[in-house]
Parts: C-alpha cells; structure tokens; sequence
C-alpha cells in the first residue's frame, strides 16, 4: 500500500542525532561535577555543607549577573557594563540603602529604569550595544567612585541577615541557585511570552512580522538585566558587608565567561538561564577553591582559570559541531 | 466581482524604493473562498503586493478595503486581526525556537497554563491534516529541520486557527522547498480550504502549480496588474507570453543532441548509503541531474563532492576545482552585507589580486562582464547584494560559480523561487558552459529541469536508486523511482 511506503519515507533521521545533542545539553552540568569530582579528590574535606558554603559564597552574586548578561544576550546584544553595575550597586547598598532605604530603593529602581532606557535607545537609534554598554561601563564607576571614594560602608541588617541564612542539609548557596535557575527558567523558557523574548533574537522580523513590538522586547531585556544586576549586587554586599567602587569589576567578562559556558550563545537566541547558573557555579569553583586545592601559587591561578574555560568551551565547541 | 464577496479591495496602490517603482498603481482583489494565482517576473512587484496586504509594507498612494471597510491605518496587528495571514518567500520562523513554540508566536491567544500543549496540538492537527507523514515533533528545533520541512511548519501554521478568523492566506511560493510529493498535498489541501469558504492567494513560478489550483490568474509586469482573467482562460504559452518572458527558448534542451561521452572521468562518487544501484559518474561536459524526494541525499552526495574537490575527504573522485551554487541561498549563499560584485569575486580572489591586495577595478570588471551575460538587474554593482530581487541574487551566485575557475559546478536545487524567464536564461548558460567542457552536477526539485541533464540518478533514503539517460528519462520513472518501495 502506498500510504505506508509515504509514512516511511517522509520520517527520516534527526532523531539519531539526539545522543550528542543530549551530551551537549549535559555538558555545562558535566564539567561542573568534573570539577566537583577534581575537589573531592584533592581535598574530601571540602565536599561538605560548611565547604560548600565557603566555596560557593561568591557564586550567587555572580550567577545572578551571569542571568542578568544572559538576557542581554538572548536578544543579540551585549553587556559590558554588568560589572561596574553591579558595583555601583554595591556602592549605593553600602550606603544610601544602609543609611536612608527610601533613596536607596528609588536609586536602585532608577538604575533599572536607566537599563531599560538603554534597550529603548538601542533598538531605536540601531546602536551597538557594545558601544553604549562600554560607555555607560565608565558612567557606573564614576558614579560608584563618587559615592564611595574609599572602600567603606555598611551592609544593611536584613540582606546580612538574609545572605547568611543556614538552612537544614543543604547550603544557602546551593538552595539559591536551585531556585533562581528554576525561577528564570520558567520565566524566559517556559513561559508564553518567554518564547516571543527568545523568538526576538532568533528572527527579529519573524516576531515584528507576527505582530509583537521588537522595542518592547528589548525594553523588558535591558530592565530584566538591571533588576538582576540589582540582585546581584545586593547579594555580592550581603556577603561582603561592605563595599568597593571596585568591587564588581571582574563580572562582566566572568557573566559572559559563564553565559557561553552554560552552553548559551552569542546570537540566534539560543541561551539556558539554567545552563548560565551552572556556568557561573563552574566558574566560582576553579577560580580560587580548585586551584587552591591544587596548590598553584595566587599568581598563576587567573592563567589556569582561563585554561580551564578554553578546555570546556572547546570540547562544547567539538560535540556542537557534529551534533549540530 | 460581486462586492459582496470581497474581502479584500486594493485601489491604485504604488509603492517606490527609490527611485525602483515596486508597485505602480496596483487594483487588486479577491473574493470569498477564491484562489487567485499571482504570476510574473523577479521583480515584477509580486512580493511588495504582499508585504503590502499582510500589513508588513505600507503604500505610498492607494486605498486597502478589508470586508467592506476602508483601512486607515492599515499594519500588521489590524491584518492579522481581520484574518490574513502570510507565508513569506524568505522563511519567518524563529530558528532557535521549537515547532510550538513557532505557533506560539503567530497567536497571540495562545498563553497562560498549558500553552505549549495547546500550540503542539494545533500544529500537529494542522501539519497531520495538510502533510499526512510529514514526521516532525513539535519539540523539534526548527534550525535543526530540514529546509523543506521548515516551510512545511510554516505553511501549516498560517492555516492554524485560535480566536482570530482565517480569512485570507497568502502563500508566496510555498512549494519552492518542498518535493512534488508535499507539494501536491499543499496544493490539495489549499483547494480544499478554498472549498471551505478561506481565500487564498498563491503565488508560483511553477506555472502548472498556478494553472492547476488557482480559480483566477493575476499576471503581473513592471508594478502593474496587465491581466487578470479565470485560470480556465489561460495555458501555459499563454502565462509566460502575457509575462513578457521569451518563450521561443522552449525546448531548446531537447535540440541540444548528444554530445560526447567519452570524456574523461570528472566526478566518480559513492552515496554513503549501502548497496547504490550505481555510482555517480560525470564525464567533462556533462550535465548530471540528481532527483528524488527532496532531502533523501542529493545535497549531503554534493558536500561531499565539494569536500572532496578540496582535497576535505577521500573515497571520491573529484579531477578539477569544484565550485557549489547553493540552493539556500540566504543561510549558504550570499554575504548579505557585501555588495553585488564583492559577492560574485569571492570565489575568484586570488583572480582579482594585484600584488599583495584585492583589485576593486578587477573586481568590478569581473562583475560587470557578468552582469551583461546573465543581465543581473541593478542600476550599480556596488550597492548591496540585498537589493537585488530573489533571482536576481541567485544569478549572482551563479555569475560567482562561473565565474571562478572550477571545472565542475554542483547545484544544490538553485532555482528554488526564480521565475521563468530567469531560469531560461540561466538553462542556455549552463549548456553552452557544458558543450565548453565544464561539468555540472545539478540537484533539483522540479522534474522539468531534468531534461536539460545529460544523465539522472534518482536518490532514495541516501542510496541512489536509479540512473536513467537522457532517452529514457520520464517524469513517471523518476517518481516511480522515487517512491516505488516494493516495486518488482
């Protein structure tokens, strides 16, 4: 009969593709617990509840400006600015927060608003956004300088309170990134409108065409990444308890480090905020604890961390291209 | 027309790019449960109609009544409200985003708990119903699908329904990647929706798709309607006579008479697929079609000629440079943000050097010689590859392959939304290159294009099936081959 010959014919492989492609998904979580696994050897020790309490304490902050970048990045833009955001951030939870929250909490919104005003001001006048996100990069640290010319400050009371939480069994910082991961993932991947976010990057056009406003699309993007630099921020201070102007420099090339890690990519809209959240975990943990651990001198440990992300992302790069 | 059965009433509408007259004074329209088909040349203004009645281009002069209303601000959101839909020639799908989610976007009802199970629902009912076997699943990725089914998705969900009416379909060239066999469930399921009362517009290059589906035939040249008449009113001569395309090349192919086959040996390949009824072999100055159901091996055996031929992977036999004209041609083909001549020399640079640096006067000859043999259609070769329409930017490709140094050119199915009297043009080119000895491995989709080859091999399931000559080539034994699963 023909109808059964058609059926045949008209079903051929894609599925046969789907051991790589569920490797590749795999592999942010793969090279996390590598890294697990290298601590655990070097020092059982640490593979406990106050170790990992220790080893992921600056992992929170940095997975949460890792989702902030990862928004950016969904709609084919870039964030060069997350860092010094964050801390300006810092700066202003250090003081104003501490001392008056009212005008705290209204510079911090207004920080976010600035975000969104970014977004508007890119899809209108076409800028790049590597260029307006450099420049606001200089406003943001100017800003922290100005505010807290030396390191100094207080951290308020309820976020010490809430950064040190100790709950049961499980260490903070890994309840944290569970509910984050799983709070932006259901936001931007499962959600309805989620899809018309991602679609905004994938084909712009597909999306004007359906009817959807790109420069909304855009506009919720940059905010989300402000409020999120804004988590980040109030997370890095309650665990610090004060601040720096400096003191969030490193995160923009970390957030980016840890965007790609997580198996994200730079256009097309391809991203996994819970992918991102283990990528910054990765991060966290060989930056300083594994290196530590084995034993390479304070000097070398940013060139091992760099060969350590080049490792990953070129075996992500090696199963991408025959999964691809 | 009755004006009680339009839906859709287009007057005097113009629309300018530059000082391009895309649309020049346009009346159109269409009626309740009617399927007009829309021909004419590249650039005849097709397309701008269409972007004009989907919303997603606005007129600069004219009048657009919808249902009897006149329109005043007429856009995307206000056409897709009255219920037309559009499938655009260049595909609108979001690559990085699941079949369902693809439907998502098209509706903006779809939301709230369980929306994606609804969207997966819809267009699974939808694609079941118009591609019976099609074999996607609603999580698959669209990047991940096959160019053909991507336009399946695609077809399918402009005919899904949530809480807005479907009124009015444009399809503008939706066959271009499908093989005959969807095809022709397509076209059966747009004359079974006609039946049920939707109105469609069809546009083709495909004049027998056209005559066959469409209820009236629209022709339009130069930005102007200059017929519009029932299909039953027009034949084939007659489409491509009102078009203003030369008719007299017809059949040339078949005069071309056998030329020599003892040449020697250019391309000798094997699908990976196990136990080929043949290799593929291409003798110089040969013309070999590849045929089959679309996606069945043709494009992977080409990459792997190509592969080849620089020197990439063993186990074939390339003699000569190879040169691909891809068939996707915005993903595989051109540089969109290059110009039309930086375009056409990138296959020749190390032609167009002078000492260490690339030539722009080497190059803008190059292009120029080009533009005159195969008239690619622009006022200046600098400006950019993306103002050049579809066929146009194809017959750039073309003009990149020629004018390279390869001896064998493979074609990747590169008539896939070029009209008539492009392909014609381009028909004499590839046989006059072939009786000056270069060899052409040309994949196609449309059975007609077969007779221009030499020698066809007929691809099942990554296997070649069949090798048929040019005598005993038919249209019967190709689909034959094609499908026969347990044929004697």
């Amino acid at each position: 009969m023909t109808p059964v010959s058609l059926s045949g014919t008209a079903a051929p492989a894609r599925r046969p593709l789907h051991p790589l492609r569920l490797l590749r998904t795999l592999l942010p979580a793969l090279s996390l617990i590598l890294i697990l696994a290298a601590i655990a050897y070097l020092n059982p020790r640490a593979i406990s509840y106050f170790g990992f309490n220790l080893m992921l304490n600056l992992a929170i902050p940095i997975a949460l400006a890792t989702l902030a970048q990862m928004f950016v990045i969904t709609i084919n833009e870039l964030d060069l600015s997350i860092g010094t955001f964050v801390g300006f951030v810092g700066c202003v939870t250090a003081t104003w927060l501490h001392d008056q929250p009212l005008l705290g909490i209204a510079v911090l919104a207004g920080g976010v608003a600035v975000y969104a005003g970014l977004g508007v001001l890119i899809h209108l006048r076409n800028l790049p956004s590597i260029v307006v996100t450099l420049g606001m990069s200089f406003v943001w640290q100017g800003l922290a300088i100005l505010l807290l010319p030396k390191p100094g400050g207080k951290a308020p009371d309820w976020l010490l309170g809430m950064m040190g939480l100790k709950p049961p069994f499980v260490p903070f910082p890994v309840v944290a990134a569970i509910v984050i991961a799983v709070v932006v993932h259901f936001g931007l991947m499962r959600s309805s409108y989620g899809a018309v976010l991602r679609g905004a990057g994938g084909n712009g056009q597909a999306i004007d065409r359906a009817g959807w406003s790109l420069l909304k699309t855009k506009m919720i993007m940059f905010g989300l990444a402000g409020v999120f630099g804004v988590f980040s921020g109030l997370a890095l201070i309650g665990i610090t308890t004060s601040a720096d102007a400096n003191i969030g420099n490193g995160y923009t090339l970390l957030s980016i480090a840890g965007v790609i890690l997580g198996g994200g990519e730079f256009v097309g809209g391809r991203v996994s905020p819970i992918g991102a959240v283990i990528g910054a975990l990765t991060l966290a943990l060989a930056a300083s604890p594994l290196l530590t651990f084995m034993h390479i001198p304070p000097d070398w440990q940013v060139g091992a961390n760099g060969i350590i992300l080049i490792v990953v992302l070129a075996a992500r790069a090696l199963l991408g291209r025959r999964g691809g | 027309m009755p004006a009680a059965d339009t839906i859709i009433e287009l007057r005097d509408v113009a629309r300018h790019y530059g000082a391009v007259r895309a649309l020049d004074g346009v009346t159109f329209s269409i009626g309740t449960g009617e399927c007009v088909g829309l021909v004419g040349h590249n650039g005849a203004g097709k397309s701008t109609l269409m972007h004009v009645l989907a919303g997603t281009g606005t007129p600069d002069r004219g009048s657009i009544t919808v249902n009897g209303a006149q329109q005043g601000g007429y856009a995307v959101e206000v056409a897709h409200r009255l219920g037309v839909r559009c499938v655009f020639q260049e595909l609108s799908l979001c690559p990085n985003l699941t079949v369902a989610e693809n439907t998502r976007i098209s509706h903006a009802a779809l939301k709230g708990w369980g929306w994606n199970r609804r969207a997966a629902s819809l267009i699974m009912g939808k694609l079941d119903e118009i591609f019976p076997g099609h074999g996607i699943a609603p999580g698959d990725v669209v990047g991940d699908l096959a160019i053909g089914k991507r336009q399946m998705v695609e077809v399918a969900r402009a005919f899904t329904v949530t809480d807005e009416p479907l009124q009015l379909v444009i399809l503008d060239e939706p066959t271009s990647s499908l093989d005959a066999h969807t095809a022709a469930q397509l076209l059966a399921y747009v004359r079974r929706s006609v039946a049920a009362g939707v109105s469609c517009i069809l546009i083709s290059h495909l004049l027998g798709e056209i005559l066959d589906t469409s209820d009236r035939i629209v022709i339009m040249r130069d930005g102007k309607v200059v017929a519009s008449d029932a299909a039953t009113a027009f034949d084939r001569d007659r489409l491509v006579a009102t078009m203003g395309a030369a008719a007299v090349h017809e059949r040339a192919a078949a005069a071309a008479a056998e030329g020599p086959r003892s040449t020697a040996v250019m391309v000798s390949a094997r699908p990976p697929g196990e136990d080929s009824a043949a290799d593929l072999v291409a003798h110089e100055g040969e013309i070999i079609g590849l045929a089959g159901l679309a996606g069945h091996g043709q494009t992977r055996l080409l990459i792997d000629i190509f592969d080849a031929g620089a020197g990439r992977s063993g186990g074939l036999t390339v003699a000569a440079p190879v040169a691909l004209v891809a068939g996707d041609r915005q993903t595989d083909g051109i540089f969109p943000l290059w110009s039309i001549a930086a375009n056409i020399g990138i296959r020749s640079l190390n032609k167009l050097r002078r000492g260490l640096l690339l030539s722009r006067e080497l190059e803008t000859g190059m292009a120029e010689d080009w533009q005159q043999r195969i008239s690619i259609r622009t006022p200046d070769l600098t400006n950019n590859i993306l103002s050049l329409s579809g066929g146009n930017q194809q017959k750039a490709l073309f003009a990149r392959a020629l004018g390279s140094d390869a001896r064998i050119i493979l074609m990747d199915d590169p008539m896939r939304g070029v009209d008539i009297g492009t392909k014609l043009e381009v028909y004499d080119l590839i046989r006059e290159e072939a009786r000056q000895g270069r060899t052409f491995l040309w994949y196609t989709t449309e059975t007609e294009e077969l007779s221009n080859c030499d020698r066809v091999y007929v691809f099942r399931d990554g296997r070649i099936v069949a090798a048929l000559d040019r005598s005993e080539l038919t249209e019967e034994k190709v689909i034959q081959s094609s499908f026969a699963e347990a044929a004697p």
